[in-house]
C-alpha cells in the first residue's frame, strides 16, 4: 500500500508510537506500515538519492554507545535525505570517560534541543532506559544482543520485494542465534507477518526454549535447507561470547557456512541474505555472497528507506502528540 | 526502669506454642507476667485486633557502615529495621574493610549502640579479608561477639576452606552461612537463565548454580557435623536437595527472602535494575518451590538480605547496575500478603520463621516472649492496607521494586529492651543519621 510521505501532518492515525525500542512489541499493522512508508521513500526519493525534506527544522542526534559505521552512516543519511540536521555522539569522544552516567549525558544531549534520539548500546533494555528518561523520540540502533528493529526491518522488507508476501515462506536464520540482536528482531517480526522461522546453529547457540515461542530449532544446516524460501546467515559475534561455544571456527565453517555445494540441495529461487559486517568463509563463501541468490546489498539500500520511515513516522508521532512525561 | 503493659493483644509467641488473647507486663526491660492487670503506674498500649509478637529478627542485613555509607549506615539500616518491626538484626560482613577483627565487630556493634535503634548481631567473615584464602580468627571473633560466620557477597568457593570452617566453628557452636553460587555458571550473569533472559538476551545466572554449590555444602555438613546455613536460596533444586538432607538428619537450615517467593523473573521485561539482585528472580516453577518449602517447613527462616546501594548506582545500565534490593521495610507486609491472606502459613508459623528459627540458628537469646526474656515486642496491625513509598522510608536507599504497592500488615509498636523505638507509625527518638 502506498502511503503520503510528503508531510509529517499525513502520518496514519493508526501509527502512534514516539519510540521504536524493538518488534517484539509491534502489531503486524504497524511492521506493514513501516514497511510501506519505507517503500513509499524509496519511491519518491528515487531510491533514496534525492531529498525530501519533511524533517526541516528537526534535529537527530546519533548516540553510539559501540562501535558501528554501516548502521550510523545509514541513520545518519536517512535523517540528511529527510532534511533534518544530525548530530553524532560516540562514547570515546565524550565525557562518558569521566564517570557521566549515559542518562546524563543523553539529558545534556536532549537539552540541546534534539527531536530524536538514535542510540546503540551494549547493553539489552538500554533505549527503554532513556526513553523513560528524556522526552524526545527515542530509536533503537541495536542494545546489545537483544533487538535491532530496523534491522529486522530491512530484512523484512527486502524479502517482501522479492516475493508477493511473508505470509507461509519458511526463513532460515543460520549462525549465532544466542548472541544476535537481528535473529531476535527477525523472529518476532517474520513471526507477525506469518513467516515460518527456522533457528539454525550449534546447539550452544541456539537454545531450544526457542520452541516456547514456535521458533523451529535445527541444528543441521543440510536438513533444513531445501525446504527454505530464503536464508539469513548471522554473523558469529566472537566478541560477546564468554567461552566460545564451539571447538574452533573451522569446524564451524565446515558445519554451518553456506557454501556453492550446499546451494545445490537450495530452492532454486531461494535468497541469500546476511546483515553484516560479514566473516567470509565463516558464515558464507564470497561466490554465495556475491552470486545471483544474494540480496546482501539490497538490504543495505533498503536500510536507508527503513530508517526514513521510522524516523518521519515516531519524530511526526512525537510532534502531534503531547510531549511524553518526564 | 518504666513499666509497660501491652493490652488486649493476640498474644503469639511461637518459641512457646502461645498463641491467645492475653496483657503481657514490661518490667525493667525484661518480660515480666502475662495476664497483669493495669496498677497506675505503666504504660499503657493498647493492642485490641492487633498481634503481639517477639520482635522480628532479620538474620540477613547488610548495613553497608563501615566504607559505604553512601549506601545505608548502622544507624539508618537499624532505623529502617524498627520501622519493618524488627529488633534484632543480624549485620553481613561484607563491608570495606570487611568484618575479620575483632576491631570490626567492636566497631559495629559501637555504632549500633550509639544509634540505639535495635539489637545488631554481627555475622563475621569465615576467612581473612573475605578473600576465600585462609580462616579468619574465629575463635577470636566469637570473644569479640561474632554471632555466626559467612564470606557473602562472595561464596565460599574453596571446598577445603569451607569444610575447615565447619570444623572449626562446631568448637564454638556457630554456624557457617554460605552464598550458594557456581561461578562459572553464572559469569557475566544479569538475571535468571530460562525463556525470558533468552528473549531479552540478558546474561543469565541458571539456577543450577545454586543447585551444584548447595550440592556440596551439603556433603560437607554431613560429613563433618558442622551446622551449615544455605543463604537466600531461590531455586526448587535447591528446596528439593535441602528437603531430602534435613530428612536424613544432616545439620543443615535455609532462608527465603520475599522477593523470592512473590516475584518473577518475567519482571525484568522492564529492564529495571531494581529487579537485579543475587541470587536472581527465577521462574513460577521456583517460586511454588519456595512456597512449597515453607509450608512444610523445609524453609525455617524469612530473611530480607536488605542490600542498599545510592541510586546513583542502580541507575546504570543493566549489567553495571549492582545486584540486590532493600527489604527491612516491606518483608513483614509482603509476608502478609503472599503468605498469610492466601492461607499458605498461619501467623505462628510465619512469625516462627520470623523470630525464635532465626535466632536458634544465630545461638541467641531473641525471638521469644517467655518471661524473664528481654522485652523485645513488636505489635502487629494485621489487617492495615498502606502504599509503599521508597522515598519515605528510613533506609538510606530506595532500591525497593515494591514502590507503590500495596501490602497488608505493618508493624505498629515496636519495642526494644522494654523502650518503646516506634510507636504509630513512627520512630521515637530514634537516631536516624
Amino acid at each position: 500500500m502506498s502511503i503520503d510521505v510528503s508531510d509529517v501532518q499525513a502520518i496514519p492515525a493508526a501509527w502512534t508510537r514516539t519510540d521504536l525500542l524493538d518488534l517484539e512489541s509491534l502489531s503486524a499493522e504497524e511492521i506493514t506500515l513501516i514497511l510501506d512508508a519505507a517503500e513509499s521513500f524509496r519511491e519518491q526519493t528515487d531510491g533514496c538519492t534525492k531529498k525530501i525534506n519533511v524533517l526541516q527544522g528537526t534535529t537527530v542526534a546519533n548516540l553510539f554507545f559501540e562501535n558501528s559505521t554501516r548502521t550510523r552512516t545509514s541513520f545518519s543519511l536517512a535523517a540528511r535525505r529527510l532534511g533534518a540536521d544530525t548530530v553524532d555522539f560516540s562514547s570515546s569522544g565524550s565525557s562518558l570517560s569521566k564517570g557521566e552516567t549515559f542518562i546524563d549525558t543523553a539529558k545534556n544531549i536532549e537539552a540541546m534541543g534534539v527531536d530524536a534520539v538514535v542510540v546503540r548500546h551494549r547493553t539489552p533494555g538500554t533505549p527503554r532506559l532513556l526513553s523513560q528518561n528524556i522526552g524526545c523520540a527515542v530509536v533503537n540502533a541495536g542494545d546489545g544482543p537483544h533487538e535491532h528493529p530496523t534491522q529486522g526491518l530491512l530484512d523484512i522488507l527486502t524479502i517482501r520485494q522479492q516475493r508477493e508476501s511473508l505470509a507461509g515462506l519458511t526463513v532460515g536464520l543460520v549462525g549465532d542465534i544466542a548472541h544476535s540482536r537481528t535473529a531476535r528482531s527477525n523472529i518476532w517480526g517474520l513471526q507477525k507477518l506469518g513467516a515460518h522461522v527456522i533457528v539454525c546453529g550449534p546447539s550452544t547457540l541456539v537454545s531450544k526454549r526457542w520452541e516456547e515461542f514456535d521458533v523451529e530449532i535445527a541444528h543441521n544446516l543440510d536438513d533444513i535447507l531445501p525446504r527454505c524460501d530464503v536464508l539469513n546467515l548471522l554473523r558469529i559475534q566472537f566478541e560477546r561470547q564468554q567461552l566460545r561455544p564451539f571447538p574452533s571456527v573451522r569446524e564451524y565453517a565446515l558445519l554451518y557456512a553456506m557454501t556453492a555445494e550446499r546451494m545445490k540441495a537450495a530452492k532454486d529461487d531461494v535468497l541469500i541474505m546476511a546483515p553484516g559486517p560479514i566473516n567470509r568463509g565463516v558464515e558464507v563463501t564470497p561466490e554465495v555472497a556475491d552470486g545471483p541468490h544474494s540480496v546482501i546489498l539490497d538490504q543495505v539500500t533498503n536500510g536507508l528507506a527503513v530508517r526514513m520511515a521510522v524516523l518521519w513516522l515516531i519524530t511526526g508521532a512525537n510532534e502531534r502528540n503531547e510531549p511524553k512525561p518526564r | 526502669m518504666s513499666k509497660i503493659l501491652i493490652q488486649n493483644g493476640r498474644v503469639i509467641d511461637p518459641s512457646q506454642d502461645m498463641d491467645r488473647q492475653t496483657n503481657v507486663l514490661i518490667e525493667d526491660g525484661k518480660i515480666a507476667a502475662y495476664d497483669a492487670e493495669p496498677s497506675g503506674d505503666e504504660q499503657l498500649i493498647d493492642a485490641t485486633d492487633k498481634i503481639v509478637s517477639p520482635g522480628l529478627v532479620d538474620m540477613h542485613v547488610h548495613l553497608r557502615e563501615p566504607g559505604r555509607e553512601e549506601d545505608e549506615t548502622v544507624a539508618t539500616g537499624t532505623a529502617a529495621a524498627v520501622a519493618g518491626g524488627f529488633t534484632s538484626i543480624a549485620c553481613i560482613p561484607n563491608t570495606e574493610p570487611p568484618i575479620d577483627t575483632q576491631d570490626t565487630v567492636q566497631f559495629i556493634k559501637h555504632q549500633a549502640a550509639l544509634a540505639d535503634n535495635c539489637n545488631v548481631f554481627v555475622v563475621a567473615c569465615v576467612s581473612k579479608g573475605r578473600e576465600g584464602k585462609e580462616l579468619a580468627e574465629i575463635g577470636q571473633l566469637v570473644n569479640a561477639g561474632a554471632v555466626a560466620f559467612s564470606d557473602d557477597g562472595s561464596p565460599i568457593y574453596d571446598s577445603e576452606l569451607l569444610r575447615r570452617a565447619l570444623e572449626y566453628c562446631s568448637m564454638f557452636d556457630k554456624a557457617v552461612l554460605n552464598h550458594a553460587e557456581t561461578l562459572e555458571l553464572t559469569r557475566g550473569g544479569v538475571m535468571h537463565e530460562g525463556s525470558v533472559s533468552m528473549v531479552l538476551a540478558l546474561p543469565g545466572m541458571p539456577a543450577e548454580a545454586e543447585d551444584v554449590m548447595t550440592s556440596r555444602d551439603i556433603s560437607l555438613a554431613e560429613s563433618t557435623g558442622g551446622r551449615m546455613h544455605v543463604m537466600h536460596i531461590s531455586s526448587a533444586g535447591s528446596v528439593e536437595l535441602i528437603r531430602r538432607a534435613k530428612s536424613r538428619g544432616v545439620p543443615i537450615t535455609t532462608e527465603v527472602m520475599p522477593h523470592h517467593f512473590t516475584l518473577t523473573d518475567e519482571c525484568l521485561r522492564t529492564f529495571d535494575s531494581n529487579f537485579k539482585m543475587s541470587p536472581p528472580l527465577r521462574g513460577a516453577r521456583h517460586v511454588q518451590a519456595c512456597l512449597d518449602g515453607l509450608v512444610d517447613g523445609t524453609i525455617e527462616v524469612i530473611a530480607t538480605d536488605h542490600a542498599p546501594h545510592a541510586r546513583e548506582k542502580k541507575m546504570q545500565e543493566l549489567d553495571t547496575a549492582p545486584f540486590g534490593i532493600i527489604g527491612l521495610e516491606t518483608c513483614l507486609g509482603l509476608v502478609v500478603r503472599e503468605l498469610i491472606e492466601p492461607g499458605l502459613l498461619d501467623w505462628p508459623t510465619a512469625l516462627a520463621k520470623m523470630t525464635i528459627n532465626p535466632s536458634r540458628i544465630l545461638g541467641i537469646d531473641k525471638g521469644t516472649l517467655a518471661i524473664g526474656a528481654d522485652a523485645d515486642v513488636t505489635v502487629i496491625d494485621p489487617t492495615v492496607r498502606w502504599i509503599v513509598d521508597p522515598s519515605q522510608g528510613y533506609s538510606k536507599s530506595v532500591n525497593t521494586p515494591f514502590g507503590g504497592e500495596e501490602l497488608i500488615g505493618r508493624a505498629d509498636t515496636v519495642i526494644v529492651g522494654g523502650r518503646v523505638k516506634f510507636f504509630a507509625g513512627e520512630l521515637v527518638s530514634a537516631c536516624t543519621v
